[in-house]
């Protein structure tokens, strides 16, 4: 490094430097300086490289995230020693790049722009280890040398934003990065013009897999730029109109710097603009482009990412798919395939599948022989594929998600600095702290919400939401006194690793609500069982998550589906109604929810019958208990379907997002029905099914009286017929009164009694005590007056009760009467009147004071 | 795909009769091989007969320079034709795993005539292959008369092949009982089968390699020991990609059956087959063919070949007992009968997606009824 003692002192000024805004100094004779550098483009292929600097400044162009790109790029500063970086991204992060030398500083990470008033308007530009420009960005840092960034400021592309909504959160980093974009494809036409149907495959060809050429080190960047030339001859601009104004910036500031710095610049951007900036045009002519922009208060920091993020598949996608496999192009340092194979292997390995050296042999062959049948130049990541697909893993896909799960995609997980700049969503909490008057203090204090109230509606929700993404500020206690669902109580108590909390759940999102949608889901895509999910349901709409409701509900229904455990499924179903009622409260749409649980008792039908089958004693009585809890949920479901049908039709992954749940508890019924005439099915839970049919006037009462007769006839087996009796009279069912009331079932029940031989009845004994020792006192005594007196002194199967003891045998209509006002009064029937007074008698009086 | 599982040479589902019709693949195709070993100056590896990049392009199919047309005969991922080709240049074996109906016959007959020029070397494995059909016999007549020589020697198709650098095919290996499959083992990974009675042994020549076809989910099948997998290279043969394709296959397979077996022509049979094929899929891919809903998986195959089956039953029903016209009804006993394979587990299945998916879709009334019936 002694030749570089000279840059050290240019160096210190580095970040300061940065800042200075694009064309500020004066305009003559820079023209000129990005002619020549045009004129060079051609000679420097041939010539030694201090030839390129001195004619003017090295302009590298790159595929982002490309690691073949990568180490071009260190290889070419290496080589040309520039006096300063200069690097496609937001300048605003100038001050950000010494942060980049720091220890804790890990790759993958993101430089993360966001509007200051609104921290849910932001872009990502995500580096990975591999990534050019934070090759570069180290390699200035290592160096130091100033790095700085060069194009246009965030607070012009956020401002962009704001403009065509949405667009930025689809892809604002790659929008505004990456060459490749959706309306001109440049690597797709080169790839087609040299007959590949796929880009990436085609790239991986001609550039990631030529590694740096021994004598120059900017031959690569010389064909590329040759390529991209062309292309940009024939699409100007290919549809990406903001490129223009973009590449004018960039422009400006490649000039700024070659003024400070004269031709010792390199420039690190996406191939695709390196025409552009090579291209003639007049500082007016840039300065025109730029004037008029629109502007928003934009702030910066560094953010942890993970290779997962990088991939297309998620989120704001950097555009690979692939980012651990390139990660290992990027790292081995030599003989990538064999590497990578033997990774693979250690991996199936780890996960108890026997995987040999001799296969990693094999796995080689074979991807070596499949590159040369396909006319390629190595084995690249399909040929490797396909080599472990064939070899490791007996042609199965299964083993293969894994490898693409854990090495092709990869789990690594960036770190940054605890002296970056707070994220957003730090802000955010703070705003919304400051709004709802919710101070952070560290001292416990119990905070009681009426969720009735628009303020702590709102405080309940923040809590929940924060609770979601770890930052367990408040924990939700018992409710003294009120159990209403509109009363919440929490202990909060804000500990100082909160803020730590705080800051990885930046990760997730720039605001609260966006933070905890975006955990639910992914804790949605992880959870393990079916309750999880039902779990996170409920959480989703205590904390009013709406946006992450449908992931969370496809995901519900998918597990639903699978869920071959008919209690599981009967057990979240409770759960799930539950929280629609939740949902009641808060004034959540819960259609979707509906239609979810109206699916998942859709399969609780099907599956209930074959599941009652042949079940012990132990088990009868937990399915016993699945069946009740199904019974309340269907009557309560019911409802809610059948007057809040319409929502839910978007719903996605819904079983059965189309009308025809109406009929859900009729449907119930027929199952309770098939419960309780099958004779495989454990007697408590036949005698339960009758028992539900009947008391929902499903099932006449001769009927019942039928099938007990049935169940406790002599064939049956007493134990047997003593669990039926417990189904149907026993548990919290005020099986009692119904005994009392109707003397048939008390008569069946009577004479099997007394027809049950000596030894089998101590077998039943305790069962039948479980079942009559829970009825409330007087039904007890009742019961007992009623059998001692016998059956046969009130035939007849009338309800009318004509003789219960203590009672007259007819009505009283007086004292009937006398009732009336008070029944009217509590019914809310005439609220007018009574409060007139012009109908209530002094006995109305009465009563209503010895009420109170 | 149409071209794949249209015929089935030697098969032991029943086609056997038309087998004597049948030329062979290097019969049939010898103008194609021809051309395309003219043309080929790609390396060739030890007694092939084309490169193995021809061999690709004859089983794809493509248009050579001369302009002649070579048909494809395996129409699916290209992949798999290549891991396969590929495979045999690198003298591993090949194992073609897969599901009834997804061509692994035909492609391991045309990948032995493109490479060897000879697909007939061939063990057809079944529950009662002896030792001898891979190894070899003896002919007992000159054994008894002259004692153990390499006269009196019968060899089988595999040590044939080894001798002479071509391609074996054996079929159906998981069928083979598991002591007869492990004879392969030494075959496979010393390249030699020694003759212990004559003190002498047959090493392979270089050219030599051997083609397995398996099909891992039907029952009553013994699993390959994880030593003898080893020594394979496996490619599964996917079943068709789309629903199209798949309707395509089983309606023309089961013209041709109908014809075989004099059924009277159904012209308004083709709303049914996609049914068929559409609820086959469906259970299959575990999710519904518009992917909203995940569904559970029955424990059968449900292969194209079983759908084919399902539709020609069906299909005879309504000749014989029906209007002549294929209607739900006739079908449904099938589909049940291929759907419910474990009467606990399956019926279950069933039953879910006969609620949650076939009574919610248009147009599927009258099915639904028809399954309601045959399955209550």
């Amino acid at each position: 490094m002694v030749g570089v003692t000279g840059m050290d002192r240019t160096g210190s000024g580095g970040p300061e430097a940065g800042v200075q805004v694009a064309g500020e100094g004066p305009a003559e004779g820079t023209d000129s300086v990005i002619a020549s550098a045009s004129a060079s483009a051609s000679a420097s292929a041939s010539v030694p490289a201090p030839a390129v600097r001195a004619s003017g400044p090295l302009l590298l162009g790159v595929r982002h995230h490309g690691p073949g790109s990568a180490r071009a790029v260190r290889a070419a500063l290496d080589s040309a020693r520039p006096r300063t970086v200069l690097i496609e991204g937001p300048p605003e992060a100038d001050a950000l790049v010494p942060l980049a030398g720091d220890e804790a500083m890990r790759p993958p990470v993101a430089l993360l722009a966001h509007a200051v008033d609104e921290p849910g308007r932001s872009a990502f530009w995500p580096l990975a280890e591999f990534s050019p420009e934070w090759v570069a960005i180290r390699w200035a840092v290592e160096h130091h040398v100033p790095a700085r960034f060069i194009d246009l400021p965030a607070t012009h592309t956020l401002a962009w934003g704001k403009e065509d909504e949405g667009r930025l959160d689809a892809g604002g980093a790659e929008a505004s990065g990456s060459p490749v974009d959706v309306r001109v494809d440049p690597l797709a036409v080169l790839a087609e013009v040299a007959g590949y149907d796929d880009p990436e495959r085609w790239w991986e060809d001609v550039v990631e897999h030529r590694g740096v050429g021994d004598g120059d080190a900017f031959a690569p960047f010389l064909g590329l730029e040759e390529a991209m030339g062309a292309l940009r001859e024939a699409y100007g601009s290919g549809g990406h109109e903001r490129d223009l104004v973009r590449e004018a910036h960039m422009r400006l500031q490649v000039r700024a710097a070659q003024r400070e710095f004269g031709d010792e610049v390199a420039v690190v951007c996406g191939a695709w603009h390196v025409p552009a900036l090579r291209q003639k045009s007049t500082v007016a002519a840039d300065k025109a482009l730029l004037k008029g922009l629109a502007k928003v208060k934009a702030d910066m920091t560094w953010v942890p990412w993970t290779h997962r993020r990088l991939a297309r598949v998620s989120g704001y996608g950097a555009g690979i798919d692939s980012p651990g496999w390139y990660g290992h192009l990027f790292g081995a340092p030599d003989r990538p395939v064999e590497r990578w194979l033997t990774k693979v292997a250690g991996l199936l390995r780890d996960e108890d599948r026997i995987v040999s050296s001799a296969h990693v042999i094999e796995a080689v062959r074979l991807a070596e022989t499949l590159a040369a049948m396909r006319g390629r130049p190595l084995p690249g990541l399909s040929e490797t594929t396909d080599a472990v697909r064939a070899v490791m893993c007996d042609g199965s896909d299964v083993p293969l998600a894994l490898v693409h799960d854990r090495l092709v995609v990869g789990d690594v997980l960036g770190e940054v600095p605890r002296s970056a700049p707070a994220v957003p969503l730090q802000r955010d909490l703070d705003r919304i702290q400051r709004r709802l008057r919710i101070k952070p203090e560290a001292l416990e204090r119990e905070l009681e919400l009426d969720l009735r109230k628009e303020n702590d509606a709102e405080r309940s929700r923040l809590l929940h939401r924060l609770r979601l993404l770890r930052v367990e500020w408040g924990e939700p206690v018992a409710s003294r006194g009120s159990t209403g669902t509109f009363r919440e109580t929490w202990r909060l108590r804000w500990e100082p690793e909160l803020s730590v909390r705080v800051a990885e759940a930046g990760v997730w999102g720039t605001t609260v609500y966006a933070a905890a949608t975006a955990k639910a889901e992914g804790d949605a895509v992880a959870a393990q069982g079916l309750s999880d999910v039902t779990a996170l349901a409920e959480r989703c709409l205590l904390a009013e998550l709406p946006d992450a409701l449908p992931t969370v509900m496809r995901i519900l229904a998918d597990r639903a589906a699978l869920d071959a455990d008919v209690g599981h499924l009967a057990q979240a179903l409770p759960a799930l109604v539950r929280s629609q009622r939740y949902g009641d409260v808060r004034g959540t749409d819960i259609g979707a929810l509906a239609e979810v649980a109206a699916g998942l008792a859709e399969r609780v039908f099907v599956g209930l019958p074959p599941a009652c089958a042949s079940l012990d004693a132990d088990a009868a009585d937990e399915m016993r208990r699945h069946v009740d809890a199904v019974h309340g949920a269907v009557g309560m479901l019911g409802e809610a379907v059948d007057t809040g049908a319409a929502p839910g039709q978007d719903a996605p992954g819904n079983p059965a997002a189309t009308p025809g749940h109406g009929d859900l508890r009729e449907r119930w019924h027929g199952v309770l029905r098939v419960l309780s005439v099958r004779d495989r099915v454990p007697g408590v839970i036949r005698g339960r099914g009758v028992r539900l049919l009947l008391d929902d006037g499903e099932a006449a009462q001769d009927e019942a009286a039928r099938l007990m007769g049935l169940a406790l006839s002599p064939g049956t087996p007493p134990a047997d017929a003593a669990a039926w009796i417990e189904g149907f009279v026993g548990g919290g069912s005020g099986g009692g009164m119904l005994l009392v009331h109707d003397e048939r079932l008390l008569g069946l029940v009577d004479a099997w009694l007394t027809g049950v031989s000596a030894e089998a009845f101590t077998d039943v004994l305790p069962l039948l005590r479980r079942t009559f020792s829970a009825y409330e006192p007087g039904v007890r005594r009742t019961l007992g007056e009623l059998v001692r007196r016998g059956p046969g002194e009130r035939g007849g199967a009338g309800i009318g009760g004509s003789g219960i003891p203590g009672f007259a045998a007819e009505f009283d209509v007086g004292r009937a009467d006398a009732v009336v006002p008070v029944v009217r009064l509590l019914l809310g029937l005439d609220q007018v009147e009574t409060g007139g007074g012009a109908d209530g008698g002094p006995g109305d009086n009465d009563l209503v004071g010895a009420t109170g | 795909m149409s071209v794949s599982v249209a015929p089935k040479p030697v098969e032991t589902d029943g086609t056997e009769s038309t087998e004597a019709l049948r030329p062979h693949a290097e019969d049939a195709f010898a103008e194609e091989l021809a051309a395309l070993a003219a043309q080929d100056d790609r390396p060739r590896p030890a007694r092939w007969k084309l490169s193995p990049w021809a061999v690709a392009t004859y089983l794809l199919g493509g248009t050579l320079p001369d302009g002649t047309v070579i048909t494809p005969k395996y129409v699916g991922p290209r992949r798999i034709v290549e891991v396969a080709v590929t495979t045999l240049a690198t003298d591993r074996a090949l194992l073609l795993l897969g599901v009834p109906g997804t061509a692994k016959t035909w492609v391991s007959e045309h990948l032995a005539a493109a490479v060897s020029g000879d697909s007939t070397l061939l063990v057809q494995g079944t529950a009662g292959t002896p030792e001898e059909a891979i190894r070899y016999g003896w002919n007992y007549a000159q054994l008894l008369a002259n004692g153990p020589s390499r006269d009196a020697l019968v060899p089988s198709p595999v040590m044939r092949a080894m001798a002479e650098g071509m391609t074996a095919r054996v079929e159906e290996l998981t069928r083979i009982p598991a002591d007869v499959q492990d004879t392969l083992i030494t075959i496979l990974s010393e390249k030699t089968l020694p003759i212990p009675e004559l003190g002498q042994e047959v090493q392979a020549v270089r050219g030599f390699n051997l083609i397995a076809t398996a099909n891992d989910r039907d029952r009553g099948v013994n699993d390959l020991s994880s030593a003898l997998r080893r020594r394979f290279n496996t490619v599964v043969l996917p079943l068709p990609a789309s629903v199209e394709a798949e309707v395509d296959i089983v309606s023309r397979r089961v013209d041709q059956i109908g014809r075989s077996l004099d059924l009277p022509a159904v012209p308004e049979g083709i709303d049914e087959i996609r049914r068929v094929v559409t609820v086959f899929r469906e259970l299959r891919d575990g999710v519904t063919s518009d992917g909203r809903t995940k569904l559970k998986s029955p424990s059968g195959t449900l292969s194209t070949a079983e759908a084919i089956s399902v539709v020609t039953s069906g299909l005879a029903l309504a000749a014989h007992f029906g209007d002549g016209v294929l209607r739900p009804g006739d079908i449904a006993a099938g589909i049940l009968g291929a759907v419910v394979r474990d009467p606990a587990a399956d019926r279950v299945v069933w039953q879910e997606y006969l609620e949650a998916v076939v009574r919610e879709r248009d147009g599927w009334t009258d099915f639904y009824r028809a399954c309601r019936e045959v399955s209550a």
